[in-house]
């Protein structure tokens, strides 16, 4: 049975490194959805940046209300701009039409974005954005060549001027010391409110609430799956002594 | 208790049946862990039975709610989600142990006189189970569950004079459409698994009239006791239920790893591109069927000549016909005396290896985008393939077996 296991892993493993592989290299996203105060952080900077033009149509903001601790009131006062009941689903008043007009494709729902691009990506572009005045919007994108979405962060995190240098990893200079690629523009057209180490963080935190709302219930279900599984493995303890008493008398 | 098994039995043969399939069932004692796959296949199918039946309670089969319908099960619907990943991650392991219950029937000629019936119910079992697997793709409504369907079904488009009326005809539409969907729905739910479970009660009846082959493929039926019982065969129950039982636990703890912490499987059991509602203005970079699908698309990518007039695409619509077809008449291929790759000679040995490994490649090369060298593998394959079974009739009376012992070897 273990060699049958282990066959069978080696049968399907290479066919798992080769899903979406992306065009560019992207910066890598740790997701991790019990650190409740980085969702907060990321479903604040979502409502105010994104949801103007995004929905999150699939899901509900009671549900994000109770697994991220916010009260509801608190929730409804603060993170609700459309008058929407708590219950409702996360939609957005634009209307798909005319923003068809306006940006040549409607703003995609992003409920399941993390999920159909996967964190790394969601991160390296929302940190991917720079100054290229051969677009109508002013700006273009590494990670997303030729995009139709403005930098819509762009008071808090300056406009580069040049393409920001994403996927490459930070060096330490070996003579000087200096740590070298931390920031990922090395010229900046204007300034933003917040310093690159803020800013990265903020899109940590925004990311992370976008893979958490693609898969809400990923930390209950992990949970859940270890009890399954300590079940299981005694349900088999049990199974093999039952077997291994009927079958003392079979030679 | 006993009174009412015979009120009953008075009336309904239950004993009989009881004994017939389960209590009386001599099976060989001998079953190796080849032998866990078909009960396991069982299990797997009552879990699709069990969550699509709950499944469908909060589906909404149309164009305009099915993609919401899923996440609404996903992320509304009291343990939808639990039920939505146990019944997409139970296709993927339907076809995992229904191919290594078809091998073990390879290895251990399980097709051969007297269980030719009983391989054919079970490629029955395995076309429609295709056909319901393909179908369930398309209903959470998503880019890969569209296109794929639009690439399948276009696929009998290729078919001369009658292809573009036939593909019309299956989707009742001019593109896949609300329609197509509704239509698959009513077969995925309904007449695929009549038909399944109606196949899978044919498969046991014919294996339980002749009995279980065993790895040794011998046939314990010719050393029976005094009372008639074969002394190599155990009876099904206790011994193989609890011995199931086992596999059972093994089965699912692999499962439920896959159910709590990858139900995507990478991409694999659920593709990505199936995160964004289908869109028929906007064709994915790179179409792939699921994986258990992938052997065949590869197949059909491989054939690029034009020929006789026709173009390559209906030659490769041929050619992957033609490889689940050809599975139909193995039994009348096979010429060797002895049924088990243990007694058989190098020749059936390397030839099912080639097989199997072939199988797998074109698997993996159907997942990945095509290349010309990757064509060329393919084509190559292919080949090695539909040899296995052409020449089948010659290297299997060509090769010198080994004596087959007169009672199971454990």
């Amino acid at each position: 049975m273990r060699k049958l296991i282990v066959g069978l892993f080696i049968v399907i493993l290479p066919a798992l490194g080769l899903a979406a592989a992306p065009s560019v290299e992207l910066d890598t996203m740790e997701p991790d959805h019990t650190n409740k105060a980085s969702l907060q952080r990321g479903a604040a900077l979502f409502t105010n940046y994104c949801m103007g033009c995004h929905s999150m149509e699939y899901a509900r903001y009671k549900r994000v209300s109770d697994d991220l601790g916010i009260p509801p009131e608190l929730y409804e006062e603060n993170l609700i701009f459309t008058g929407a009941k708590i219950g409702e689903l996360m939609k957005n008043s634009m209307s798909k039409d005319m923003a068809a007009d306006w940006f040549g494709a409607p703003p995609p729902d992003l409920t399941l974005e993390s999920r159909l691009r996967g964190e790394d990506w969601i991160y390296s572009y929302l940190r991917g954005f720079y100054k290229d005045d051969n677009r109508p919007l002013g700006v273009n994108n590494v990670v997303f060549e030729n995009v139709g979405m403005p930098h819509v962060m762009a008071d808090l995190q300056g406009l580069c001027a040049v393409e920001p240098r994403i996927g490459e990893e930070a060096t330490v200079d070996p003579l000087s010391g200096d740590v070298r690629n931390a920031d990922i523009c090395p010229e900046w057209e204007s300034e933003g409110s917040m310093s690159p180490a803020e800013f990265n963080a903020a899109m940590y935190d925004l990311t992370n609430f976008m893979s958490y709302m693609g898969d809400p219930v990923k930390v209950e279900r992990e949970r859940l799956g270890m009890f399954v599984l300590i079940f299981v493995a005694i349900f088999f303890v049990f199974a093999y002594l039952l077997n291994r008493e009927y079958w003392k008398d079979v030679h | 208790m006993n009174k009412l098994v015979n009120w009953v039995d008075e009336r309904l043969p239950i004993v009989e049946a009881w004994n017939k399939h389960l209590g009386k069932y001599y099976a060989p004692k001998n079953f190796n862990v080849w032998y866990f796959f078909g009960s396991l296949a069982m299990l797997v199918l009552v879990n699709q039975l069990i969550t699509g039946i709950w499944l469908t309670m909060s589906y909404n089969p149309t164009g305009e709610g099915a993609f919401a319908s899923v996440e609404y099960i996903m992320r509304d619907v009291e343990w939808g989600w639990l039920l939505r990943y146990l019944h997409s991650t139970g296709a993927s392991a339907f076809f995992v142990v229904v191919y290594l219950h078809m091998f073990r029937g390879l290895m251990y000629g399980s097709y051969q006189k007297p269980r030719e019936l009983i391989w054919l119910f079970g490629m029955l079992i395995y076309l429609v189970l295709m056909a319901e697997a393909f179908m369930g793709y398309l209903l959470p409504w998503g880019q890969m569950s569209y296109w794929g369907a639009q690439v399948i079904v276009n696929l009998f488009g290729a078919i001369p004079v009658i292809g573009d009326d036939l593909s019309l005809w299956i989707r009742g539409d001019y593109l896949i459409s609300g329609i197509t969907l509704n239509r698959f729905f009513a077969l995925h739910v309904v007449a695929l698994p009549i038909v399944l479970l109606g196949l899978v009660v044919l498969h046991i009846l014919a294996l339980h009239e002749v009995g279980s082959n065993n790895p040794d493929g011998i046939d314990i039926k010719k050393n029976k006791d005094e009372n008639g019982i074969p002394k190599d065969g155990i009876p099904f129950h206790p011994y193989y239920t609890v011995h199931d039982l086992m596999g059972v636990g093994v089965f699912f703890f692999i499962f439920f790893i896959v159910v709590f912490f990858f139900p995507e499987m990478g991409g694999l059991f659920i593709e990505k591109p199936n995160f964004e509602p289908a869109n028929p203005l906007k064709t994915p970079d790179h179409i792939a069927p699921v994986w258990y699908f992938t052997p065949f698309y590869a197949m059909l990518r491989a054939v690029t000549v034009d020929l006789f007039g026709l173009d390559a695409k209906f030659w490769g619509v041929v050619v992957m016909g033609g490889a689940i077809a050809i599975l139909f008449v193995l039994p009348w291929l096979d010429k060797s005396p002895v049924r088990s790759m243990r007694y058989k000679g190098w020749l059936s040995r390397i030839a099912l290896a080639i097989f199997a490994v072939s199988f797998v490649i074109l698997g993996y090369l159907g997942i990945v985008p095509a290349t010309e060298g990757r064509t060329t593998v393919a084509q190559i394959l292919t080949v090695f393939y539909f040899l296995y079974f052409i020449l089948m009739p010659f290297y299997t009376r060509m090769e010198k077996t080994k004596p087959v012992p007169e009672r199971v070897t454990g």
